[in-house]
């Protein structure tokens, strides 16, 4: 079985959780006898490998004639979304010149026969490549067109069976590559626009997300919470959605601890400091315990839009001594914190599935979850509060912090409760997703 | 007959490096001593030496009628034996010739000021004698960092046996009177208050290169009957940053060439003369007394301390490193003190000021900080490190 899989980042440059998950669940279904084509907007040096076929949209040839005819074909299937998808006279085809562009708009009313000939003949020798970020910028949503663009290219001249999508850049690639080849497409929602923006939806991101779900043959969520929220917000029939959940490699780790220099706790907020995560609330529960305790050490690590409010917030309530902010966490620096810390602390508002926590726990690092969070289904032995409930949150870090048969009960059974969430069980299950779709 | 009265300040601090959150408590050295020898040079090149250079010609050729002060701060000094002594060379020779003085200030250039008399003092002391120990001269007039003034802080530079002290001649203190006067403290005790006069300060400070501006370009002749001009006026009190010549006004705007010619067109007028601000009080008497209940300074539009304390982040970063006075006192050790002291250059809550619109401009220029935050947090790290240093 060979699945085309279409994902926005790859190891090792990664803005978060999506880029290692790919990573890992290709390794493991590679494992087990799948044959993986990987594409990505951009491919860079260096970039990891794990036996998947990698693709660089970036890298993928082109004549005018491939791109009209794609956009075409999207087009009069488009109409039913009432979304306008590429418009061949945006800016959206690079290193065009004056000439070619003038070409491109007004090959229709080529006058003469042989005046369309000679322009399909330099179109038919005129390679282009578009050239993609590969991040998260201003220009995301042409970046995301261009990207379906391309994967339209890559459907028509790669062998598959099975279409496999990861979250909403790559859903309009899926639908286009679905609509080129007629194969069966799967999409894998590992967070939702409800995820990252509460209920101020940004209207142009649900709209992708509703059209790839309603072309899928199947949706993949990382938790039943996301299916929920697939179900109720995205109006999915129940049995067109599966849960599967993440994994998290299990090597042998020893916890052994680094000793922080305060001689005090560490407890630990590791993650994008953005709404969906709930930063805010760790401020708020570093203050209340503070009130209590002045022995433990308060440390928010990660970057993101919330980062400067959260300095200002900190400042003002004068916890400055005991609360400290580390900026994005590079490679080594994230184990290093775990271990430091003492407690780990996700109060994410939102969490559709959150490795993080799993890695803590891996680390021998008790931890406190928000029950609005997918990795809350799974596990039991870590602490599960509201992410709105400071008191509780605040007690269970009091608990964690001075009382050690807690402490070391729950580091002892998370770890060995870790064992069972791992890729090959996520694999086999994906599988037989695969399968059930092509019969 | 009126005078003018030149006074620059000279400035350098000591920039933090970037330090992160795992050094705390491993990694005690906080200066970024590539940026600081760099900028050192950089300004010395450009500034420094060239305008050193140039008031030392005009005082030779003018055999001493042209007269300036200075008020140079210790962490500046630090930096010229360091990275660049060809500057303390340059300074000292024009301290020889009799025509400059130099002003007391605080050693750190800190806001200390405002917070612990007993610090104030010692820090002023301690730039006392530095002066002494590197020019020869003991300082009689005061200038407080970015002129910070209040009533209070007047009481404490009194005490300390200065006979005057500058301040900006901000509205909210002068109302209608002329900054163009000397003025004395309101307890009348005898420490005579030089007024800037903003308006030509800044004429030549800010607006110099401005070509929007509808003076533009200012001449020395041009400079000279403005000042002809004025009525009911004895004293010109131009102060300004010392940078001003060669780093905020590159020397492609002509503002060397403006400070060639202004002591000829001066002295064309017939009426005019240079004095040092010593000079100042024993030729004029004081008019009026002035109070200033709240602090003033001479920065942005507001005058006030806005610059480096109101928000959160300078005012809690500010409350802590004073909040270690008495811990790092009973130390005794002379390292910790100065650490410490160093923390306090007023430059570090400079770079958290989030006020960015119009000043915000100005601010922008002197941070080598991306954000206000950066600058905060960077802070914070170096001050918890020297904390648990302080514990041991």
């Amino acid at each position: 079985m060979r699945v085309l899989m279409f994902g926005w980042e790859f190891p090792p440059q990664i803005s978060g959780g999506l880029g290692t998950a790919c990573y890992a669940m290709t390794e493991a279904l590679i494992k087990q006898g799948v044959q993986i084509a990987f594409v990505v907007p951009k491919k860079y040096e260096g970039i990891a490998q794990n036996g998947s076929d990698i693709i660089g949209a970036n890298e993928t040839d082109m004549t005018f004639s491939d791109i009209r005819t794609i956009n075409d074909k999207f087009r009069t299937v488009n109409k039913n979304f009432n979304l306008s998808f590429i418009e061949v006279n945006s800016s959206l085809v690079p290193y065009v010149g004056q000439e070619d562009y003038y070409n491109i708009v007004n090959k229709r009313f080529a006058e003469t026969e042989s005046e369309q000939e000679s322009i399909r003949a330099e179109e038919r020798k005129a390679y282009r490549r578009f050239d993609f970020t590969g991040g998260y910028n201003q220009n995301l949503m042409e970046e995301v067109d261009k990207y379906a663009l391309v994967a339209g290219q890559i459907a028509k001249t790669q062998n598959f069976d099975v279409i496999h999508c990861h979250d909403w850049l790559t859903y309009k690639a899926g639908i286009v590559a679905k609509q080129l080849t007629g194969k069966p497409l799967v999409i894998h929602v590992h967070a939702t626009e409800y995820d990252r923006s509460g209920e101020n939806v940004n209207t142009q991101v649900y709209e992708i997300e509703k059209m790839g779900m309603n072309s899928a043959d199947k949706i993949i969520t990382v938790s039943n919470l996301t299916r929920r929220t697939v179900i109720n917000k995205y109006h999915q029939p129940v049995e067109k959605t599966v849960t599967v959940y993440n994994g998290i490699d299990y090597k042998d780790i020893l916890p052994h601890r680094i000793n922080n220099a305060f001689n005090k706790k560490i407890v630990t907020f590791l993650g994008r400091v953005t709404f969906q995560k709930g930063p805010d609330y760790f401020i708020e529960v570093a203050d209340k315990v503070l009130k209590m305790d002045k022995n433990i050490v308060f440390v928010l690590a990660g970057s993101g839009d919330m980062l400067n409010r959260m300095v200002a917030l900190v400042a003002k309530k004068r916890i400055s001594e005991n609360f400290f902010f580390t900026g994005f966490l590079k490679g080594g620096d994230v184990n290093r914190m775990f271990k430091m810390s003492d407690v780990y602390v996700m109060p994410s508002v939102s969490e559709p599935f959150g490795i993080s926590p799993l890695e803590a726990m891996r680390e021998g690092v008790p931890t406190i979850i928000s029950k609005q969070s997918g990795v809350a289904e799974i596990v039991s032995y870590a602490l599960k509060v509201d992410f709105w409930d400071i008191d509780a949150m605040a007690n269970a870090i009091y608990g964690l912090t001075h009382y050690s048969a807690l402490s070391n009960m729950i580091v002892k059974n998370g770890a060995t409760e870790i064992k069972k969430i791992n890729w090959d069980k996520a694999a086999g299950d994906i599988k037989e997703i695969y399968s059930s779709v092509l019969n | 007959m009126k005078s003018i009265c030149f006074y620059f300040q000279v400035h350098q601090p000591f920039r933090l490096r970037p330090y992160k959150f795992f050094e705390i408590g491993h990694q005690h050295n906080y200066y970024d001593d590539v940026q600081n020898a760099w900028l050192c040079r950089r300004i010395a090149d450009k500034c420094y030496l060239p305008a050193n250079e140039t008031f030392l010609n005009l005082i030779k050729k003018y055999q001493g009628q042209v007269r300036i002060a200075y008020s140079i701060t210790g962490t500046a000094i630090e930096q010229f034996q360091r990275y660049t002594p060809e500057v303390m060379d340059s300074f000292r020779r024009l301290v020889d010739t009799g025509c400059v003085e130099l002003l007391g200030e605080t050693f750190m250039h800190s806001l200390a000021a405002l917070k612990s008399e007993n610090e104030f003092s010692e820090q002023v002391k301690m730039h006392s004698d530095l002066m002494k120990k590197e020019f020869g001269v003991t300082p009689r007039v005061f200038r407080n960092t970015e002129l910070i003034y209040s009533d209070t802080i007047g009481r404490a530079v009194h005490k300390l046996g200065f006979k005057a002290q500058l301040m900006e001649g901000a509205k909210q203190v002068l109302g209608w009177r002329s900054p163009n006067f000397v003025y004395e403290h309101k307890d009348k005790n005898g420490l005579r208050l030089l007024m800037k006069n903003f308006r030509l300060s800044d004429d030549i400070a800010f607006r110099f290169s401005q070509q929007s501006w509808s003076e533009w370009p200012l001449t020395a002749d041009k400079f000279a009957s403005w000042v002809h001009e004025l009525q009911d006026t004895e004293c010109i009190n131009l102060f300004m940053d010392y940078e001003t010549f060669g780093e905020h006004q590159w020397k492609e705007t002509g503002i060397f060439d403006f400070l060639n010619a202004l002591p000829e067109e001066i002295f064309k007028k017939g009426d005019i003369n240079f004095l040092t601000p010593s000079e100042v009080i024993s030729t004029y008497s004081p008019k009026a007394n002035i109070s200033s209940e709240y602090p003033v300074s001479w920065a942005d539009e507001e005058r006030d301390l806005s610059a480096w304390l109101g928000n959160d982040l300078q005012d809690d970063a500010f409350d802590r490193v004073y909040a270690l006075e008495q811990k790092v006192k009973a130390t005794e050790n002379e390292d910790l003190i100065s650490v410490w002291r160093h923390l306090q250059t007023s430059d570090n809550f400079y770079y958290m000021c989030t006020k960015w619109f119009s000043d915000g401009d100005v601010h922008k220029y002197f941070n080598h900080y991306n954000t206000p935050y950066e600058a905060y947090i960077n802070y914070m790290n170096i001050l918890s490190d020297f904390i648990l240093t302080l514990k041991k």
